[in-house]
């Protein structure tokens, strides 16, 4: 098995042992695992408040927290697993580590931008920490007017500051990895030969960089009419609520398919390595990735059915959102399709996998019900959507960003993690997820609203059932914690190629040294040349490996 | 539906057809996940490694299956499509109602207004299997009306009216919700929905203990807040005659034409010459907004509503 | 004296100078989205309250705006030149032709300080110190609201893209740039037409209005 790296006695992490060369690092890869610390200690703020939240809600009269203090949990859970985990989670870490030695370079773009993007995120994390120690904000994590801006009784500046700051982290981050693959790609890297993880990565970035600016100017003015008494959207002073929604909505849709992108390029990864064989259909796989992220910009006021837009518009908004919903089915046929004939293992990444292509139908097909605009006018602001997007957000992502870090595990980090464990979690995950959000959709129809602190006893059978799994869901979510930090001192040492996989990234050590490659390597071979019926496969470098 | 454990009742003309398309589309979504399920099952298990299953000849082609359920994705989204924008045109595009009712919603709570004059808080009475339009506007945040038996939803806004009709197919209480976060007591934002029969319902209405209807109460404001001594046909201020004008189309003065129905009533008054001028007319209305609360607002348009049967005055 | 190798992740200096471009433009599209969203925000409202933005607009200061057109538009010639100069290897053209820019720049600001205190005394901040005049109903405010919030935006881009030619000025001073390096010149001379070409569009949608010969 050849590799391109010379015998290197130091790779990425032992090559420097300073705070400072950890805080002013200009590698990717430091600044991968830097994201990883931030962005984990968010996912358990966020966690903490769905805790608290599932707990209050197994009693239908509400007594566990009091109604502002439950208002603000929600709240805060929003913000912090929209802006702080699920945006930033696979690109600033799977996908700064990644991304270079997946096109076989040495680094990002722009390193100082990279380590500058992490610094505004803790930055943004600052305010929302003073926001939350100061008494948090209730407004929900859409900000909706004029409630935000003239009736609300939280902290909504520094809330709304922070995700201001934050959103400059996310373009950053964009910036870098648009350029990054546009320029830096090793000879014979074409872009049709380009795994399907980084057209992900690509996708997200060029959304992340249109979408968000969008956000951080409606959050300006929020804040400034908060303030300042202005009227931008105060009806009485001639401002219209609705165009806050719009420009709100202009963002966060295309944010919820930034979140989910890069699963998508993720889950590729994994069911080719796992299923030993060629993703089926590359290309068409590739420019569903672009039509999601170029048709998501076009969906947003299916937001909005209900709000008081004209019918003409919600008819328009509706029938693009059907459309929308064509590239991800094609990806979930293919991604069917590519066990066919396949050679399939069941270690962990691949259960992640899987979960997440059955999880993500579900979330998706939902979502069509969702988009159907009369079933909506019903299911519109109740728990039919809470469910809908947490089955593609959490059953999505989440499962795919826990897939990724399984498999990439080795890479980063040297180690084996314990297989056997690793597959308890994945299972317990996947029960975990559907007892948690299953009933909810059920409550949804039933006509039990969201962001409710109270509600009618005949709904308390279901929210007891979801509690329950989010219990199990907690467990199962802490068990990574556990096994992955075990292994950090005790797990065997890894090889550079423990799957077997054909990315560039697997040709140099287990950990990388510092520029990732001896070598710039000479690309010669598509993605996933893998073949099923007798293991053998081609790397992307041209080396046949039996 | 109710033969379903955990279905909802229904209780409204256009809940049983909502059913129908949800039902339709879980039907669609069981087809496509016992697909997406079963293939995964079926290849997980006939080619996990180390089975004896023939893994030559892997599709070179894979342009005709994509292009297959491409299309067949396709058409399946577009009937759902097609089926649900109609339902929702439906719904929203109010027929002429038996009943209109004015509901106005505050923090925390909702505040019904009938034609005769009867008001009512957190309660909506209504009569059996007649269609009942409801004028909505909020007097501080975005509020969302919600009657899940009745499967209809509408926000509601402040600063203007919203409007969407139900027809009430049984009799009996009704859960009412507000479903757009709204403050600190959103989740208590409640209320019932009352459907009686008709009869039941005249009865209900006459002992109210209201004297006058709406557009009686408006004819009131009309003279108080001054509007009489413009737009009343005798005055020396050329105003536009109201006789006759709800239900109309006015021409304005930037060249486009509009209907005057309640949005377009209260935002004359609200907003005065800033607006919305008729062609014609100098720019001399003041503006009321600050000074008319929601419930007068409504009396005014309604009084204004009731003189669309009156003969034109001549000037 | 100082090396002219590219950064360890590029290959040829060629490629980092490619690489810095693509950057920059797709910053500028992110700046394009944000403005561009504030920009048609302002186009909603102005088409819905045209006779109080007419009258709103009257009362900003046309020739004031004129001038930092001006001001601005010749910058814009000085940072060209001060690019072609600096490829073309003529230092101390470049230095003054950069300085020149920045001063240009500095005009600018000192002319929108000098407007904003003249808004501020006749009663256009909205919520501090504004003037209902006669006619005027609620939106009049709307549209100073934005006058602000776009203007306000805008010069804090000038800032920082003074400080930026500055900068620049400084390091060509010690010789950083030459014929064979002059990318940062590029990439901050394109960052500057960009505020430039958003001061087009602002003065376009702010001080005509209203003053149409009528």
């Amino acid at each position: 098995m050849t590799t391109l790296t010379a015998d290197l006695p130091t790779n990425y992490l032992t090559k420097e042992h300073t705070i400072a060369s950890w805080l002013l690092t200009k590698d990717h890869k430091r600044i991968a695992l830097l994201f990883f610390a931030s962005i984990t200690f968010f996912f358990f703020i966020g966690g903490f408040a769905a805790t608290l939240i599932r707990l209050h809600l197994v009693n239908p009269a509400g007594n566990l927290l009091q109604p502002d203090i439950y208002n603000r949990m929600f709240t805060m859970h929003g913000i912090v697993m929209v802006w702080f985990f699920l945006i930033p989670s696979i690109p600033t870490t799977m996908g700064n580590f990644f991304i270079p030695l997946m096109i076989g370079a040495r680094d990002l773009a722009f390193p100082r931008i990279n380590l500058g993007s992490w610094y505004l995120f803790n930055l943004s994390g600052l305010f929302l920490l003073y926001c939350l120690f100061v008494g948090g904000v209730d407004t929900g994590w859409t900000f909706y007017t004029p409630y935000s801006t003239l009736f609300a009784n939280g902290h909504v500046i520094p809330a709304a500051v922070a995700v201001f700051v934050n959103g400059f982290s996310s373009i950053m981050t964009g910036l870098n990895f648009v350029v990054t693959i546009h320029r830096l790609r090793a000879p014979g890297m074409t872009w049709m030969r380009l795994p399907l993880f980084v057209w992900a990565i690509y996708a997200v970035s060029v959304v992340m960089l249109l979408a968000t600016p969008v956000l951080a100017m409606t959050l300006a003015l929020i804040a400034i009419e908060r303030w300042m008494g202005v009227g931008i959207f105060d009806p009485s002073l001639g401002g219209d609520p609705l165009l806050f929604q719009h420009m709100f909505w202009f963002y966060s849709h295309p944010a919820v398919y930034i979140m989910i992108l890069p699963a998508m390029g993720l889950v590729s990864e994994l069911i080719t390595c796992f299923a030993r064989r060629p993703v089926f259909g590359y290309s068409g796989m590739a420019y569903a990735l672009m039509a999601i992220a170029v048709i998501s910009f076009f969906v947003w006021a299916h937001h909005m059915f209900v709000a008081g837009i004209s019918i003409f518009s919600a008819v328009v908004f509706s029938l693009m959102t059907f459309f929308v919903a064509v590239p991800s089915a094609i990806k979930v046929f293919n991604w069917t399709a590519t066990l066919h004939k396949g050679s399939i293992t069941f270690d962990a990444p691949m259960l992640y996998a899987l979960g997440f292509v059955g999880l993500f139908t579900i979330g998706g097909l939902t979502g069509l019900m969702v988009a159907t605009l009369a079933v909506d006018i019903h299911v519109h602001d109740t728990y039919f959507v809470i469910a809908h997007f947490h089955y593609i957000m959490v059953g999505g992502t989440v499962s795919a960003f826990f897939g990724g870090l399984h498999y990439w595990w080795p890479k980063m980090t040297g180690r084996l993690y314990p297989e056997m464990w690793a597959r308890v979690a994945a299972i317990v995950t996947f029960l975990g997820f559907n007892l948690t959000f299953f009933p909810q959709f059920i409550l949804g129809y039933l006509g039990m609203p969201r962001r409710y602190y109270a509600y009618p006893p005949d709904f308390q059978v279901w929210h007891v059932l979801s509690s329950a799994g989010a219990s199990i869901l907690a467990v199962a979510y802490t068990l990574p914690l556990l096994y992955l930090g075990w292994s950090l001192i005790w797990g065997p040492r890894a090889g550079p190629n423990p799957w077997r996989a054909t990315g560039l990234e697997w040709l140099t050590s287990s950990p990388p040294p510092q520029h990732n490659f001896a070598r710039t390597p000479i690309v010669k071979a598509p993605p996933y040349q893998y073949n099923p019926a007798d293991g053998s496969y081609v790397a992307q470098d041209g080396s046949v490996h039996a | 539906m109710q033969w379903v454990p955990f279905w909802p009742r229904d209780a409204s003309v256009t809940a049983q057809s909502i059913d129908m398309l949800t039902i339709g589309e879980l039907a669609l979504v069981v087809v496509i996940l016992g697909f997406v399920f079963g293939l995964m099952i079926v290849f997980g298990l006939r080619y996990r490694r180390g089975s004896s299953a023939d893994r030559s000849h892997l599709v070179e082609k894979t342009w005709h299956w994509e292009i297959g359920w491409t299309v067949g994705s396709l058409a399946a989204f577009l009937v759902l499509f097609v089926w649900g924008a109609n339902m929702y045109v439906w719904l929203y595009e109010p027929p002429p109602a038996d009943l209109e009712i004015y509901v106005v919603a505050k923090q925390w709570m909702w505040k019904a207004e009938h034609p005769g004059g009867q008001r009512e808080i957190n309660e909506l009475h209504v009569p059996l299997g007649k269609s009942v339009r409801l004028l909505l506007t909020s007097e501080d945040v975005v509020h969302s009306f919600f009657v899940p038996a009745f499967r209809v939803k509408h926000d509601v806004l402040p600063g203007q009216y919203e409007t969407f009709w139900f027809k009430p197919t049984e009799t009996g209480r009704f859960l009412l919700e507000c479903t757009q976060y709204c403050g600190t007591q959103h989740a208590h934002m409640g209320g019932v929905i009352v459907v009686m029969p008709q009869t039941e319902y005249a009865r209900w209405l006459t002992i109210q203990g209201v004297h006058q209807s709406l557009a009686q109460q408006g004819e009131a404001l009309f003279r108080k807040y001054g509007c009489s001594g413009c737009h009343d046909p005798n005055s020396t201020v050329h105003a536009p005659s109201l006789a006759g004008l709800y239900g109309s189309i006015v021409h304005l003065q930037n060249g486009e034409t509009t209907i005057a129905d309640e949005r377009y009533l209260r935002d004359c008054i609200l907003l005065g010459a800033s607006r919305i001028l008729p062609a014609g007319y100098p720019p001399v209305m003041p503006a009321f907004a600050g000074q008319i609360g929601e419930d007068d607002l409504i009396k005014l348009v309604a009084y204004i509503q009731s003189l669309a049967q009156t003969q034109r005055a001549s000037r | 004296m100082r090396s002219l190798a590219p950064e360890p992740q590029f290959a040829t200096l060629e490629q980092q100078t490619e690489t810095a471009q693509l950057g920059m433009w797709a910053f500028i599209a992110t700046e394009v989205m944000f403005f561009g969203a504030l920009i048609f925000t302002y186009m909603i409202y102005r088409v819905t309250y045209w006779e109080q933005f007419r009258l709103a607009a009257h009362d900003s200061q046309i020739l004031n705006g004129s001038i930092n057109e001006a001001l601005l538009l010749t910058s814009s010639l000085t940072m060209i030149l001060a690019i072609n100069y600096g490829k073309a290897g003529r230092n101390d053209r470049l230095v003054a032709f950069l300085l020149a820019t920045a001063f240009l720049g500095l005009c600018f600001l000192g002319v929108k300080g000098w407007e904003y205190v003249e808004d501020y005394n006749s009663g256009s901040v909205p919520s501090m110190n504004f003037l209902f005049k006669s006619d005027y109903h609620a939106p009049t405010e709307l549209f100073w609201i934005f006058y602000w919030i776009s203007t306000g935006f805008h010069t804090l881009h000038v800032t920082v893209g003074i400080g930026l030619v500055m900068l620049l000025a400084w390091q060509a001073h010690r010789r950083k740039f030459s014929p064979n390096y002059f990318s940062p010149l590029e990439v901050v001379g394109l960052y500057w037409s960009f505020v430039d070409t958003v001061w087009v569009f602002l003065f376009a949608a702010i001080y005509p209005l209203g003053r149409a010969v009528t």
